[in-house]
This record gives C-alpha cells, structure tokens and sequence, in this order.
C-alpha cells in the first residue's frame, strides 16, 4: 500500500490570541501548510475541532474554513473526537487520501479558547469530553477525572508528588527556545510542588494551559501536485475507543484504547516501539503523559517517571520526548493539539525543526487522547531518504 | 454558559436512575452495569433487564474539586469519588455530609438523594443520588 505523505505543515503560536478570531487562526494556519507545500490543488478539507459551537458558538467549520482561504467549493467538514480532535482530523485525511478519491487533503486543526473568559464556563466546555449524564452532571470537571486517575495510580505504583513533577520540568524546559510554544519559561521541582492544587492531588502544574491555536497539514498521495523535497511519511495510524466514562473501566491506571491504538499503527507501520526514535505524547496532565508512555510500549508499568528523571526523554537522551514542551508548555488549543504533534513530528523528520532539532530521527509517533482514555489516535511517521 | 443549562427532559428521563439507582443486569452472563445499557459490556448480549443495584458501597478513589465548572461554585470544595457497591458494580457520584478533608480510599458510604444542581434563580431544581458515609452503628 502507498502511504499518504505529508507535503507541507503551517502553525500559528499557542497564546491568548484577543485580536484572532477562530477563522483568523484557522486561515493563517492553513495557508502556511499550502504555501509550504508549493499551492497543490487541495481536493477536500478535514477541520478538526472540539468546542467551536459551546465557546464561540459557530459550527459548520468545513465552510468556515474553506471560505476563509478562498476554496468554497471544495468538499469539507468538520470532525470531532474531544481532545484527539486534531488527530481524528489527520485520520480521516489519511483515509480519504488511501481511498484515491481525493489526491491532496487540507488538514486544520484549531481551538479558540478564550472566548471564553470565566473558568467556570471553561470548565464546562472542557468536560463535554466526559460522560455529561453521570459525570458532569454531579459536578465534574475534566481535570477532576484526571485527578482520580492520578491518586489511583500513585497509590497502586507507590509515586510520590515529585515523581509526578518530572514531566512538566522536562516540557518546560523544552518549550523555552519553541517559537511557537505558549509557555517558554522554566520550572523548579520547588515550583511545581508550589503550585496551586485544581483538584486534589492534582495540581495546575500538572495541567496543560488554556489558549488559542491552528496548525495545519497538507496531506497527499505520493502522486499528489505539490513541492515533496520536505515531505514525510504517515507509516501508520491506528485508533481506539474506551469507556466515555472513567468509572466504567476497570483498571482507570491503564489506557486500555490507548494501547490498542499503538498495537494498530505500529501493525500497519510494520514496526516496533523499540524503532521509535522521537515521541509526541498526549501531556494533558502528569499522569495522563505516564501513561501514555506506558501504552505506547516504551516504559514498564509505573516506571515512566524514572524514565523522564534519568535524562533519557531529553532532546539528547535516548528517546526524546515532546521536544517542542508537549501540551504542558508548547500548549494545548484543544482540537489544534494533534495537528500540532504530527506537524512538529514531520519538521522533526524533516531536519527543519530550528532549535529543538534532534540528531537524525527516523521514525516517530505522536498520540492524541480524547477524554481520558476514550478515544485515542496514534500515528506513526518516518523520513523519507 | 446555555450548552450547560440544566435541561428538564434529559433529567425526567433518568429519574429511575438517579433516585432509585436501577442499573442493568445481563440475564446472558450475570453481568451487572450502571446505568443499563441495550447491549451487555461483556458478552454484547441484548437480554439486560432493569435491576435496582444495592445502596451501600466503598469508596475506590476520590478526588476534591477546587476549581467548580458553572454551578457548583456552593458547594466548593466537594468531593468526588468512584464508588464500588456491594454487589461489585461502580457508580460516580458527589461525597455529602463529610469534610472533604475526612475522605479517604475504603470509607463505607450509602447512597442519599440531594439537591445536585440548579438551573438558573427561576430554573429546575435538580435532585439525584449522593453518597454519605455510614453511621458508627453498634
């Protein structure tokens, strides 16, 4: 099978954008990821987004989108998958472009968050990602469920609040030289167990921040129009769902969807998680990074901590990790973030990712969580010699 | 925020469940589950009858919410926890009549009904189970 390749990226910086509205992002973006693959004829757009319709009260993004870079007429829509929004986006790109029936496929992923200015109705918007009817109703937020999620799973593999502490140092340290990262400051251990607790023990430097974001892709067929001098291979892609809810899993210390998905991409990659040479994980939140690490085949069970403590995740370890910070301190603009990931990924591949370049990375993988646990999307990309 | 109003009909139709606490029960297989669904988790048989789970339990894990979405600004801070009933079936609900601080993993906690949320100064009043802990019985 031809794998679909990706010709050309573009993203706006993470930030509060108060002058951009979600058009203006999304357009910015995605003219970017046009011109950066030489204008091929683009025969379908996938946006994908979360909460355009609860936060900034516009839906129909397909025509939004379209419109916005003078391309009415052309087929496009929106889709949707929570957090793993921006990754189901590249999904249905991918299919659309195997299937042969569109040749070159504009992806965008964007979030405008901060149309939303209370944390109240934030945090309502954001736990649409849950189960409304028996979470949400009773007072849920999103980074409560994340919460339980964190106590059980120090409790079970015995982590201290420092162990949990390691990942948001690595990512910030990493987003400090990111141009295009929201959070370009370094944080101390001391910092980090400082921090104000959002829901116990789950603290905010714990959290990926709020703020707004597009990225953007051109995906085509290895045939497709278009300057490939940069492209890069999507290998494979796999998904899987979960549960909507935490409570009705049965082990909430393990992304069951979330290693399905890797077992997936990877049987489509025809690869092993031992050929990974860089990772984009989905850091919503300490614990939900851990776990990621777990799923994908990299780190035993409750060992993940150690792995980011011994230096092996730095961009010069063994294994680098969210080399542009992660949604921790690049950012997290909800329906943008996996766009982000696999963008960041194929300038990795690339060799054109500017200070956070690593040496030589051949293949990689990003994993994009929706919900907390209930819907995930892996890819897998390699260089093309 | 209007995507968050508490809408009328969505709770009239799971009053069974958040009053009384009936879950689905597979006839196929002896699974339990909360709430029902049409196909059984487990063995995806469709033969799940209606069955009113017990109304005791233990906590499994809890957490204490600081930060409210819109609505829950009152009962800041509260508390939130997985709860495995008697019978082995979990439910997700708010911890009541306990300091937040009190909670921990294992607390034996029934099932009460309370107010949950309100829609508004003039809007429905929306009432549903909660979890207190057992009295000290002799």
């Amino acid at each position: 099978m031809q794998k679909p390749i990706i010709a050309g990226v573009g993203f706006t910086k993470i930030s509060a954008h108060w002058k951009s509205s979600l058009k203006d992002l999304a357009s910015e973006a995605a003219l970017k990821a046009l011109n950066d693959a030489g204008n091929p004829e683009i025969k379908a757009i996938v946006v994908g987004n979360m909460m355009s319709g609860i936060i900034n009260g516009q839906e129909n993004l397909g025509s939004l989108v379209a419109e916005s870079i003078g391309l009415q007429g052309v087929p496009s829509v929106k889709v949707e998958a929570a957090c793993a929004s921006g990754a189901a986006a590249v999904m249905w790109a991918c299919l659309s472009v195997l299937s042969g029936i569109f040749e070159s496929v504009l992806v965008v992923g964007v979030e405008k968050m901060t149309d939303v200015t209370d944390n109240e109705d934030m945090s309502s918007a954001l736990a649409t990602a849950a189960d409304y009817d028996y979470e949400v109703f009773f007072g849920a937020t999103f980074p409560s469920l994340n919460a339980m999620i964190m106590r059980s799973y120090a409790e079970k593999y015995n982590l201290s609040p420092e162990d949990f502490g390691h990942l948001p140092i690595l990512m910030h340290k990493n987003a400090v030289d990111v141009a295009h990262a929201q959070l370009r400051f370094p944080i101390t251990m001391e910092g980090y167990l400082n921090s104000p607790v959002i829901s116990d023990p789950l603290k905010l430097y714990d959290s990926a921040p709020i703020g707004d974001g597009a990225a953007a892709l051109v995906i085509t067929s290895r045939d497709g129009a278009g300057n490939l001098d940069h492209a890069v291979e999507i290998a494979g892609f796999g998904s899987a769902t979960d549960t909507l809810a935490t409570y009705r899993r049965e082990d909430i210390t393990s992304l069951m969807a979330a290693k399905l998905a890797t077992k997936r991409a990877l049987s489509m990659a025809a690869l092993e998680p031992k050929d990974f040479d860089i990772v984009q994980i989905h850091d919503a939140f300490s614990v939900i990074g851990y776990l990621n690490l777990e799923a994908l085949g990299i780190v035993e069970k409750g060992k993940a901590h150690k792995f980011i403590a011994s230096g092996d995740a730095d961009r010069s370890g063994a294994l680098p990790v969210n080399p542009e910070g992660g949604l921790k301190a690049r950012g997290h603009p909800v329906g943008a973030t996996g766009v982000y990931q696999i963008a960041e990924l194929a300038l990795q591949l690339s060799d054109r990712a500017g200070p956070s370049q690593i040496e030589n990375p051949n293949v990689g993988v990003a994993m994009n969580i929706g919900g907390t646990g209930a819907n995930v999307i892996v890819h897998v990309l390699r260089r093309i010699e | 925020m209007w995507a968050y109003k508490l809408n009328i009909p969505s709770h009239w139709r799971l009053l069974s469940e958040r009053y009384r606490l009936v879950g689905g029960y597979c006839e196929n297989c002896g699974y339990k589950m909360f709430p029902r669904q049409k196909v059984c988790p487990k063995c995806r048989s469709e033969n799940v009858k209606a069955v009113e789970l017990p109304k005791r339990g233990k906590v499994i894990t809890y957490t204490i919410v600081q930060t409210p979405p819109r609505g829950f600004e009152y009962y800041t801070p509260y508390a939130l926890a997985i709860i495995e009933l008697e019978d082995g079936t979990r439910v997700f609900g708010q911890l009541t009549d306990i300091d937040p601080s009190d909670v921990q993993e294992g607390l034996e906690v029934e099932m009460t009904i309370r107010k949950v949320r309100v829609s508004g100064e003039s809007g429905a009043i929306a009432y549903a189970y909660k979890f207190r802990p057992l009295l000290e019985r002799e």
